[in-house]
């Protein structure tokens, strides 16, 4: 019994921290725009998917995963660029729809450029399973875990500790404020998107030897990413990760212990009744309203 | 005298007016080209079926058309991508009929499409081979509704007929929650006693899913377990492999003919090694004897799709291939592309060999194929091989 | 009645607009040369009546939802399965359907309306999946993913078959909903509705109660939704749980902010230009997608209030370059 507990609980962090990923990046463009990002879950794919025809191109794996991050990350940049700050004035509705436009148009793109197949990517480090209290977890979900607890601590050291990260998050507080403090809110915008697009890459890439990538891998992830954001709470990176490992654990928990033929919905209840009880998620501002 | 002049000359141009429009019109019409309709998952959920069967009806009747086309006419592909929505694909067929005017439709890769389109071509009288899997489109028998690949029952017989050679009985299910998965999973469940069968554990997964080790762990720990059947398609079964390997589940795993494609075997790796399924006979065409009926077709299908598109070839383009050369065969065995016509002589099939089996249809039997069709295989050192 | 007091009221969005849409379903079947075009006509018409009751709570009220394909869904299915597994009469289906969702959405809605914005998407998209995924496992009622066959909708001995009569029924439909919605938007609650949009605070403190017209334009917007479901399955002949999906649901949301938000015409527009997109881009074949995103983005970028806002606001500021005396004479 508690073998089988150990094992959901492994392959849940597992998954749970592929919706970290995404979900951070849903948080660092909400907080830079209020803008939900739903091409989000389209730079997971990129990521996985440029990897996998670089690789195939005959690069070295290490220089494929750097150049297809970077892929994504100008592919973000030029999100911003081209679709984004055209319509800065317009309201966050319409800008929503804009990046709705936009996951379609990147995964028609993706569609062309790639195919419609799936495809593999070799493990970082081999496929020998590890047992672990009676439970097996492979060498990839390690380097899952790894990969984000180390971006996990990247990125609250940047927030925190450098001026350009500080010019973020004093953005994402007040904007007015922090244009009058002399930040340049609109290259806090560009950057976050750049910023987005590579974590998004990074959970595409780590993923993509455990599971498969193709052009429309984005759609779910990026779906799952979102509930993950809102249910720790939009904005707030720590809500980001805590919400997508609850996530990710509360389905391998209900597929283990509930219904397997259930378990998405049983998560999204839960999201619900979290909500119910907490509106603004798990550490989301809890501030008043300003009338 | 004059009137009756003037009114042979009228009479004499009339005739010859007559015979010129008739003339002008019989090549006109000769000219015109045979309208194949079809409407394929080329994108969405179920592309990886669309898309080698729409490659392979464009393959082919750019090869017909070569060949001279049928009975003096060029062939014309009108194909619209349904994306697997049921939604789309009843739209499209509603253009193929009232708009394309087509002469017969070729298509719906998935289940969901092929029943919501059956009651508008039973109405417009066209005949439509399906290509989707489920027993029901052609249980019972519809007048105008014809289908090539070999049913999701079909399967699960091929499956529990080799667990029973093998004296396995007690097995669990873990099947994906999309239509195909689905319905197999319902027809294993209503034959699995005819072949002493008994299922003592019944998991699923989402198609999108990344992980299935909690359902496996789930498996694993059902007391008696002798095999696992995972009725799916797509990359997720290539996912179930791999965990299964993962948490070392020992006893035999079987999947569907919904994996029997090179890239399932490429996703899971060698985790695929062992693991048994039912298919056409085209992923081992190489390796059948040369007596054997389908090898010649089938070589030649392998060798015209990998050299055109440079990729491995499917058993789902098969269903197209069949069907566009039954649709044909009865086009020139009756001379013309009367619809009702051509209905007739596709149920008169017979002895037709294609690439999901040989097909002899009959009133009562829409599909034409029967257990034969399906060769048991078994992946070893990544590769298919004819167990027999 | 003066002639200029008449062309007030022609300009006024309820007769005016109302008369100029109703000329249009006349007159629309003069273009339409067969069967197909009829059967994208009414799926425009199902799709606008969804969109013209989503537009009273996202564009008016303020309020978000991605889950909205769940009530057309449930509309779709509670139809489909009255009617054709147990038997009842199409119409005293729709009816019970229509009260189901109707309480269903009211039940769920209370506590889903005091969230706010993103969580509030969240809550409803939520909602969407669960009623989503209920409808693909339970396949013993709803026939699982593939779905179910659905009778024609019978009155008495009276068939609705055919796209010539739906067009006619899904058309007068449509005139109701509209009528209904412009009515709703020029009443009193109309004009909370507004309040309540631009300061939940502000409305309260005037005396309008929030959580219960809130409410109210949830389940009215709810029962739009059903009703179209309904029709819907028994139009085309079968359901398949697709018609819950969260794609659809966003596929509506889109319709309506493309269209214009806080315009009713504009949630029409919105529905007939995104459900007769697809049919026109399929000659793009592989590019289709990319096509239909990038045309997405471009009509948002230079149109940011939707279609027929910002026409509207392009005319008006052609009108007032010119200069107009009768402006202030009246």
């Amino acid at each position: 019994m508690s073998a089988q507990f150990v094992q959901y609980l492994l392959t849940g962090l597992t998954v749970g921290a592929i919706y970290a990923l995404v979900a951070l990046g849903f948080s660092i463009i909400f907080n830079a725009s209020h803008v939900i990002n739903f091409a989000q879950g389209e730079f997971v794919m990129i990521g996985g998917m440029a990897t996998v025809s670089l690789v195939a191109a005959g690069l070295p794996y290490f220089f494929a995963v750097l150049l297809a991050i970077a892929a994504a990350a100008l592919v973000g940049l030029a999100l911003e660029k081209f679709a984004i700050e055209p319509a800065r004035d317009a309201s966050v509705v319409t800008l929503i729809i804009i990046t709705i436009g936009a996951s379609i148009f990147l995964r028609g793109l993706a569609m062309v450029v790639w195919d419609k197949g799936f495809h593999a990517l070799r493990p970082f480090t081999g496929n020998t399973p590890i047992a672990i209290g009676g439970a097996t977890i492979l060498p990839q979900s390690l380097w899952v875990l790894g990969v984000t607890l180390l971006i996990v601590l990247a990125l609250s050291w940047f927030f925190g500790r450098t001026l350009l990260g500080k010019a973020m998050l004093a953005t994402s507080h007040n904007r007015l404020a922090a244009q009058l403090v002399g930040i340049n809110v609109r290259m806090v915008l560009f950057l976050s998107f750049g910023l987005s697009a590579a974590l998004g890459a990074i959970a595409g890439i780590l993923i993509a030897p455990i599971t498969a990538t193709s052009y429309d891998v984005g759609i779910m992830l990026g779906l799952k990413g979102f509930a993950a954001a809102i249910l720790g709470g939009l904005g707030s990176g720590i809500g980001a990760v805590v919400g997508g490992l609850v996530l990710g654990i509360a389905e391998t928990m209900s597929a283990g212990y509930l219904s397997s033929a259930y378990k998405d919905a049983i998560a999204f209840v839960i999201i619900l009744v979290v909500l119910f009880f907490m509106p603004s998620g798990l550490f989301g501002r809890r501030g008043g309203e300003r009338v | 005298m004059k009137s009756t002049q003037a009114r042979n000359s009228f009479k004499r141009g009339l005739a010859a007016g007559a015979a010129a429009l008739a003339l002008i019109a019989g090549t006109a019409v000769a000219q015109e080209p045979i309208k194949i309709g079809s409407f394929l998952s080329v994108t969405g959920g179920a592309s990886f079926l669309g898309d080698p069967e729409k490659k392979t009806l464009e393959l082919y009747v750019d090869k017909i058309n070569a060949a001279g086309g049928v009975l003096g006419r060029k062939l014309k592909l009108i194909s619209y991508d349904s994306a697997g929505s049921a939604e789309k694909a009843r739209t499209f067929a509603k253009r193929l009929i009232d708009e394309d005017k087509v002469d017969v439709i070729i298509g719906g890769s998935t289940t969901g499409e092929t029943m919501a389109v059956i009651p508008l071509v039973e109405a417009a009288h066209i005949p439509f081979i399906s290509l989707a899997g489920a027993v029901v489109i052609t249980e019972p028998v519809k007048k105008w509704v014809f289908k090539t690949p070999q049913t999701d029952r079909m399967a699960c017989e091929k499956v529990f007929a080799d667990m029973q050679s093998r004296k396995l009985t007690k097995i669990a299910l873990i099947s994906g929650n999309g239509g195909f998965g689905k319905s197999m999973r319902a027809q294993c469940l209503s034959v699995a006693s005819k072949y002493g069968i008994q299922v003592i554990a019944d998991e699923s997964y989402a198609n999108g899913d990344t992980d299935m080790t909690a359902q496996l762990t789930k498996i694993k720990n059902t007391p008696g377990l002798q095999a696992v059947l995972n009725p799916g398609f797509g990359a997720t079964p290539a996912i179930v492999t791999k965990n299964y390997r993962q948490i070392g589940i020992t006893v035999p795993l079987y999947e569907s003919h919904g994996v029997a494609s090179k890239g399932y075997i490429k996703l899971a790796g060698a985790a695929a090694n062992g693991v048994r399924l039912p298919a056409g006979a085209l992923l081992v065409a190489d390796a059948l004897p040369a007596s054997d009926p389908q090898r010649a077709v089938l070589l030649s299908y392998k060798h015209a799709y990998e050299s055109t598109y440079h990729s491995d070839v499917a058993t789902f383009g098969g269903h197209a291939y069949d069907g566009l050369m039954i649709a044909v065969d009865a086009m020139k065995k009756v001379g013309s592309t009367d619809k009702a016509k051509v209905r007739d002589a596709i149920e008169a099939t017979h002895g037709f060999i294609g690439i999901d089996g040989t097909f002899n249809m009959s009133p009562t039997d829409h599909m034409g194929l029967d257990l034969g069709a399906f060769r048991m295989l078994e992946i070893k050192n990544g590769d298919w091989t004819l167990l027999n | 009645m003066n002639s200029s007091r008449i062309l007030t009221r022609l300009a006024s969005p309820r007769t005016g607009g109302l008369l100029a849409l109703a000329i249009l379903i006349a007159l629309l079947p003069l273009a339409l040369p067969n069967s197909y075009f009829y059967d994208v006509a009414i799926l425009v018409g199902l799709n606008a009546i969804v969109c013209v009751g989503l537009n009273l709570l996202i564009g008016y009220a303020g309020q978000i939802s991605l889950g909205h394909a769940g009530f057309f869904g449930l509309g779709a299915y509670g139809s489909a399965i009255l009617a054709t597994r147990y038997g009842w009469p199409p119409l005293a289906a729709l009816l019970a359907t229509t009260v189901a969702v109707a309480l269903l959405a009211y039940i769920v809605g209370r506590p889903i309306l005091r969230l706010k914005g993103h969580y509030l998407a969240m809550a409803t998209l939520g909602l969407g999946i669960i009623i989503f995924m209920v409808l693909t496992t339970e396949d013993k009622f709803t026939g699982g993913p593939d779905g179910i066959s659905v009778v024609p909708f019978r009155i008495g001995a009276f068939a609705l078959q055919g796209e010539h009569i739906w067009y006619w029924v899904v058309g007068v439909l449509l005139l109701l909903a509209v009528w209904l919605a412009l009515n709703l938007i020029e009443s009193p609650t109309g004009r909370a509705l507004r309040a309540l949009h631009s300061s939940e605070v502000g409305a309260e403190v005037v005396g309008i109660n929030a959580a219960e017209h809130k409410l109210m334009v949830f389940v009215i917007s709810a029962v739009f939704a059903s009703v179209a479901g309904s029709l819907g399955a028994h139009y085309s002949g079968f359901v398949t749980p697709s018609k819950a999906a969260f794609l659809h649901s966003i596929e509506l949301v889109t319709m309506v902010v493309f269209g214009g938000l806080a315009s009713t015409y504009g949630a029409v527009v919105g529905a007939a230009v995104l459900t007769t997109l697809p049919q026109l881009l399929t000659s793009f074949e592989d590019y289709e997608m990319m096509v239909f995103g990038a045309l997405m983005i471009g009509t948002m970028v230079f149109l940011p209030r939707g279609v027929v806002p910002s026409i509207a606001r392009l005319l008006a500021s052609r009108r007032k370059a010119v200069p107009d005396d009768k402006a202030d004479g009246k």
